[in-house]
């Protein structure tokens, strides 16, 4: 296999806050294939979007990256860079797509200037270079006339507009690697289909490796090739979607599966995960999940499970790897026992 | 009286009678707990510094729809389309502009300030955001607590007792009672917002999108708290949502609504197996599959949902309607919501059967005769 276009290695990102150490990304790896779309999905707190700042080094403090984390970018340490050559690298070759594009675009600004600026700055382009340019990028983001919507501004433009506007400024540099966290969370069901159908579109054509941060199970089944799952700051499965989906080795990511109610299938009861996410400074002993967990036992506590190996590119983060005669022990979750449903 | 803000084109038809279409498919022989008849709610564009009236945004444009005791009627729509609107103009937490909302026999509009807050206590509502709706100042206790005291239902140390026992029946410890809501993740807040609705021992909760802010894990949760509460209590729901998912599995019928309308309305089961309005079928559609195996044609639609303050005349849909036979006259007449099998409801002339004829539908410029089209979609392809 070719080395990869983006590679993580033992990623912490911890936040220093007055309730103590938030260790909010703690060791996370991963790699992205050139032309690959790769699928973090994972509930409010997981630190997949955390992991997806650290990538482009925007983490403010509090928040601190930690000594031995690796980030490489086509071989390139993102670790050692330089504020000119981060700069280089951050829109030209690393766009990142934020999932409120009102709040991520300048309401001062019309859009078609937003997008030239960034040709002109990372691609020394005129001016009036840059601004053909954006209405290209309109006009490829399949927005009806797009030299009259260059010209405006983002609060004449819907929601869908918008994240069309944000997607042309992420890709007018021609970037190796899109980071889209939640790029259509904010949207309506009918206008994610259209965007999701466009980011396909544009990845054919582009080649593009796209990050796709998402809560979403169905966006992921749509569009990526391989799933990280991450729960307390950990990768806790990996896997091509087809035998995540299929065959989900972690009880983490068996209860999400099985908590989805899905259209066309309907039950009496869902499935739930009792109990919620533990607090960032405090991850319990040994297995993260162990306390909403249906087969922990003892050795949860005690022995924090590694990413054992399940099949040909898929690992999970549980000793049922070692122990699978204990699947068959299901019992109530401590969480339940200590009076939470 | 009704608000037209000038804007109908002069083709535009009328709106025909449906009294019928909204009766609840449960229980056909006993009065409705809750009937809404042509409700509206108009909001005037202000315009300049003098507030100039320029135009209209119709929120709510003449929906209709029963509930009956015991049952969840669910309503689903994209941003805009007037469902959060519909729930609170029953509540009268807004205003309606026209129509009537009749509960248990009461004539919600007609009722003074007083008579109106007595009736609350038999309405609640659950709101989407369980960081904003709830005072952070309040301990969750003195938060479940208010409605007691308000509707002088208990005090002193049976209002504490009773609280202990709202928190547990919402699945919270007890003695959380005394903490306040930021010490709380989102699932645990919306059970406060839940317990807060149920101590007034209401009939019928208007419950706006209750889970969309929440993580799958938890919101599966709530669905289940929610529908238990529902058993357990005889609760009547209006549940409001835009995921389509959620409202297949606690609703037994479904509302669909686009532009301030209510576009299709069926039981739950037949509304997922055989969409008949053209908006219906793409909503259906869109969503996102959660299998990897399933290949299916996906109707997309072109373009976003037009301005309320602007709608297009005749259907509001057919700018964006991919029906085969849309043609001149969907640009012309208003269609009727008509009860395409029984007990479905679509608002769509093209889609068979309809009651406005062919004849009819000529003199407005039809080409293509009416046909029942039913594309492929999420559900049937499995």
């Amino acid at each position: 296999m070719t080395a990869p276009l983006l590679s993580i290695k033992d990623l912490r990102t911890y936040f220093y806050t007055p309730a103590g150490v938030a260790r909010a990304v703690d060791g996370v790896s991963l790699d992205v294939h050139s032309g690959e779309t790769v699928g973090v999905v994972g509930e409010s707190g997981c630190g997949k979007s955390v992991t997806a700042l650290s990538v482009l080094r925007l983490v403010q403090p509090p928040g601190r990256i930690e000594r031995g984390s690796r980030i490489e970018l086509e071989g390139r340490d993102i670790m050692a860079m330089g504020d000119a050559e981060l700069r280089a690298v951050r829109g030209d070759r690393i766009a990142m797509i934020f999932q409120e594009p009102m709040t991520a675009l300048n309401p001062v600004f019309t859009v078609g200037e937003q997008i030239a600026e960034v040709p002109r700055v990372h691609g020394g382009m005129s001016r009036r270079a840059a601004w053909e340019r954006a209405v290209e990028m309109l006009a490829l983001m399949g927005i009806p006339s797009p030299a009259e919507r260059a010209s405006q501004y983002p609060h004449q433009l819907s929601g869908g507009m918008r994240q069309r506007v944000m997607i042309a400024m992420a890709l007018v540099m021609d970037p190796a690697l899109v980071i889209a966290d939640e790029p259509t969370t904010a949207l309506d069901v009918t206008i994610q289909a259209q965007i999701l159908e466009l980011l396909a579109e544009l990845q054919r054509k582009l080649g593009t490796s796209i990050l796709m941060i998402t809560h979403d199970l169905g966006v992921i089944a749509e569009t990526a090739q391989r799933v990280i799952v991450m729960y307390g700051g950990e990768v806790v499965e990996e896997s091509p979607v087809r035998e995540l989906f299929a065959a989900a080795h972690h009880p983490y990511t068996e209860g999400l599966l099985q908590a989805m109610p899905r259209v066309g299938q309907r039950r009496e009861r869902l499935a739930v995960i009792p109990g919620t996410v533990p607090p960032p400074t405090a991850w319990p002993s040994g297995c993260r999940f162990r306390d909403r967990c249906p087969y922990a036992w003892d050795r949860c506590a005690a022995e924090h499970p590694p990413l054992y190996h399940i099949a040909e590119g898929h690992v999970s983060r549980c000793h049922l790897a070692d122990e699978p005669e204990r699947r068959a022990e299901k019992h109530e979750p401590l969480v339940v026992r200590a009076g939470e449903r | 009286m009704r608000d037209d803000g000038g804007a109908r084109g002069a083709g535009r038809g009328t709106r025909a009678e449906q009294p019928a279409a909204v009766s609840a498919s449960r229980a056909p022989h006993t009065a409705p707990l809750l009937s809404v008849r042509d409700l509206a709610k108009h909001f005037p564009i202000r315009k300049g510094i003098f507030g100039r009236r320029g135009g209209t945004v119709k929120a709510v444009d003449g929906v209709s729809f029963d509930v009956a005791a015991g049952e969840t009627l669910g309503v689903v729509g994209e941003s805009g389309c007037g469902k959060t609107t519909t729930g609170r103009c029953i509540l009268r937490l807004i205003e309606p502009t026209a129509g009537e909302v009749i509960f248990d026999g009461t004539d919600v509009r007609a009722l003074g300030a007083e008579p109106l807050r007595r009736l609350r206590r038999q309405m609640q509502i659950i709101f989407q955001d369980p960081f904003s709706s709830l005072n952070p100042r309040m301990t969750v206790g003195a938060i479940v607590r208010e409605g007691l005291t308000i509707h002088r239902l208990a005090e002193g140390a049976a209002a504490d007792a009773r609280v202990r026992q709202l928190l547990e029946e919402v699945g919270l410890r007890p003695d959380y009672a005394s903490r306040y809501p930021h010490e709380f993740s989102g699932g645990q807040r919306q059970r406060v917002g839940i317990a807060r609705a149920l101590s007034v021992e209401p009939r019928f909760i208007v419950c706006d999108e209750p889970v969309s802010a929440l993580d799958v894990s938890v919101q599966a949760q709530v669905v289940n708290l929610l529908q238990d509460l529902q058993r357990d209590r005889g609760l009547t729901y209006l549940f409001i949502a835009h995921d389509l998912s959620v409202v297949e599995h606690i609703a037994d019928r479904v509302a669909v609504m686009y532009l301030g309308r209510i576009v299709e309305l069926a039981d739950a089961e037949a509304l997922y197996r055989e969409p008949t309005m053209p908006y219906t079928q793409a909503l259906l559609s869109a969503a996102p599959v959660p299998d990897p195996t399933t290949k299916r044609r996906r109707i997309v639609l072109s373009g976003d949902v037009p301005s309320p303050a602007n709608q297009p005349p005749g259907c509001v849909f057919h700018p964006r309607c991919h029906h085969p036979a849309k043609d001149a006259a969907c640009t012309r007449i208003v269609p009727p919501l008509e009860e395409k099998a029984p007990g479905h409801w679509a608002a769509c002339i093209k889609q068979t059967p309809t009651g406005v004829s062919w004849g009819e539908q000529q003199a407005a410029g039809a080409t293509s005769p009416p046909e029942r089209y039913m594309p492929v979609t999420a559900v049937e392809a499995r």
